[in-house]
């Protein structure tokens, strides 16, 4: 069954603050193998002209994903996760993200759209600061596979 | 850290082999959160259809970038990373894993002086990730 059309538009909002720690950057650079100093001691951050460690390029998908949980478990919408793939994955970053920042995220539902039979979920997630700081735009396409496909 | 002076369009970024064996696929899931067991149960695996665990799309993301951030110097230079996922890597059960061979090429100089580099990623010779590209903020 085709995803509800009036979901375009719709915001959900903000997630409680998701305190970025040095220890998660750290686990999260050694996961996808950056070796960067500055992903790991405080001194080469600052030196570097950062406040505190800073994050990989990928590290906002570690928020993104949470705040796509809302959409996902959203039983108006009633999407089958079994079915969901990513599609795509975007992230613009106003500057990058540092420990010691307390994120919250608003979701976006950007457009709902159909093609050969699969339902395609445009999704944003708007990423700041708890003190109202704009940090990343992170977008992706959520695709449901359809029944036949 | 590389300067901006130093780049020209048609630059070559040195190229990474990357190789994901099992291990890194519960590393990765743990530190990012994505416990979807397509990439560790190779019996749900098979049951969903596909022919094994197969990585996170977003790890190979994640180890792809790697080719910009280490020729760039600072990662925090990376101001936008986009990929389409495209076909699978299957990650066997063995010590040898999977190789993903990385590559990088400077495109464009735009208009507010970010470098454009054009991103790509293969598994056994075909392309991974489509349409990869970073944007790049250099001194």
């Amino acid at each position: 069954m085709p995803l509800d059309q009036s979901f375009v538009g719709r915001v959900y909002p903000p997630s409680p603050p998701y305190e970025v720690g040095r220890e998660k950057i750290r686990e999260f650079a050694d996961a996808v193998g950056e070796t960067s100093a500055v992903h790991r001691d405080p001194e080469a951050a600052r030196a570097a002209g950062y406040k505190d460690v800073i994050a990989p390029p990928t590290f906002a998908v570690i928020v993104s994903l949470k705040a796509n949980d809302v959409l996902v478990e959203d039983p108006e919408l009633g999407l089958d996760y079994s079915r969901v793939v990513h599609g795509d994955q975007s992230f613009t970053y106003a500057r990058p993200i540092a420990a010691g920042d307390r994120l919250v995220v608003e979701l976006h539902v950007d457009s709902i759209t159909t093609r050969m039979g699969n339902d395609m979920l445009g999704l944003r997630a708007e990423i700041g600061t708890d003190e109202g700081e704009h940090v990343c735009t992170a977008r992706c396409t959520l695709v449901v596979r359809g029944e036949d496909a | 850290m590389i300067r901006a002076a130093e780049v020209s369009v048609g630059d070559v970024l040195p190229p990474l082999a990357l190789r994901i064996t099992r291990a890194d696929l519960v590393r990765y899931a743990g530190a990012s959160g994505d416990f979807n067991p397509i990439h560790w149960n190779q019996r749900f695996a098979e049951q969903v259809g596909l022919p094994g665990v197969i990585a996170h799309g977003m790890l190979t993301m994640g180890m792809a970038v790697r080719v910009v951030t280490e020729w760039a110097g600072d990662p925090g230079a990376v101001v936008e990373y986009g990929v389409r996922f495209g076909r699978p890597v299957p990650v066997p059960d063995d010590d040898e894993g999977a190789l993903v061979e990385a590559t990088g090429k400077v495109t464009k100089v735009l208009d507010d002086g970010t470098f454009k580099v054009n991103v790509t990623a293969s598994f056994e010779g075909r392309s991974v990730l489509g349409g990869a590209f970073a944007r790049v903020r250099l001194p």
